[in-house]
């Protein structure tokens, strides 16, 4: 009885802009893609299947594909939602996420070796 | 109270002044969830922050244990999976919301939420079992930046299970009302997005600090 008014009060108010439609056809997809871009990676590091440089490499790759299967299959996102805003927000997103990884990766990674050896180093040397 | 706002609007009639605190341009539908999108992105830079930490001091052991001496992979895969698998559930309970069927909905709402609880109760499990070994987050700076980036990551999971109990009240008090729809679709992005979050923190944290 209730459930009644409330498809009416809903139906006059969405008027077909919940643009989202959740379909089980998207998430099966995206379910089934995930799972196998986890289960290889896990094999990858579990097995020892291949040297650890290029393990190292592999994964990062497969985490990436996920994120993007998961953003299309349970986020629905695309270009066109909300007026583009959606995507407009995540690529700023991802400008500022690269540069604070990148950043921090890059400058903390010459301070250890630059420095901290190097002073120790000099140190002695100097003192010799 | 008609009488009051004409004088103090300057005689003018109650349509125009509606006409006139009318915004004129084109409002999205959907402001709440874009908000939240925006809510979701600087969360994501919260979480961006606390992987460059791990990515700086994941090495650092000060003479203690190794992220391949402490992690347990197959428990990682079953936390994994149960995250992952709870995603879907969700995924069900969206589309039983869309049919408004209120039964179904909060059906799949208490299975996700119950793999929520699994997960985390692996997760604590797990910090139990570190801190027991001594290798609480005191221990060295990796086990810090683990500690918080794994941790923060639970403390979102919690939260999504709270709001979820509050939600599955709300359903059962008020049905599927537009708000209650528009609730629904914010916490589904909400529980993707901590998904999303979770393929980075196995794929760099634990499979990457196994290797050597």
């Amino acid at each position: 009885m209730s459930d009644h008014h409330n498809e009416h009060d809903h139906g006059h108010h969405g008027h077909d802009s919940y643009q989202i439609h959740y379909s089980g056809k998207d998430y099966a997809i995206g379910f089934a893609l995930s799972l196998i871009l986890t289960a290889i990676p896990f094999w990858l590091v579990m097995g020892n299947v291949l040297a650890p440089e290029t393990t190292r490499w592999v994964i990062l790759g497969f985490a990436a594909v996920q994120l993007v299967v998961q953003m299309i299959y349970f986020l629905h996102l695309n270009s066109k939602a909300e007026g583009g805003w959606n995507m407009m927000a995540l690529i700023l997103t991802l400008v500022l996420l690269v540069i604070v990884m990148s950043g921090s990766i890059w400058v903390m990674h010459h301070m250890n070796t630059n420095m901290m050896p190097g002073m120790g180093a000099e140190n002695t040397s100097d003192m010799t | 109270m008609s009488d009051i706002k004409a004088t103090m609007t300057g005689g003018m009639t109650p349509a125009e002044v509606t006409a006139r605190y009318m915004a004129r341009e084109h409002h999205p539908e959907q402001g709440t969830l874009l908000g939240f999108w925006l809510y979701l992105m600087s969360d994501c830079l919260l979480f961006a922050s606390l992987f460059a930490a791990y990515a700086v001091l994941g090495r650092n052991y000060a003479g203690g244990p190794t992220g391949a001496e402490l992690f347990e992979l197959p428990l990682i895969a079953l936390n994994t999976g149960f995250l992952l698998v709870s995603s879907i559930t969700f995924g069900m309970a969206m589309i039983s919301a869309q049919a408004k069927n209120v039964g179904k909905t909060k059906l799949w709402l208490v299975v996700t939420g119950l793999l929520g609880v699994a997960f985390l109760s692996l997760e604590i499990y797990e910090f139990q079992h570190l801190i027991h070994l001594g290798a609480g987050p005191q221990r060295s700076g990796f086990l810090t930046a683990f500690f918080s980036l794994v941790g923060t990551h639970g403390l979102h999971v919690l939260f999504g299970i709270v709001w979820l109990v509050t939600l599955f009240v709300q359903l059962s008090k008020h049905g599927m009302t537009p708000e209650n729809f528009r609730r629904l679709a914010c916490l589904s992005l909400f529980w993707h997005f901590l998904d999303l979050v979770w393929i980075f923190v196995f794929t760099f944290v634990y499979l990457m600090g196994v290797l050597p």
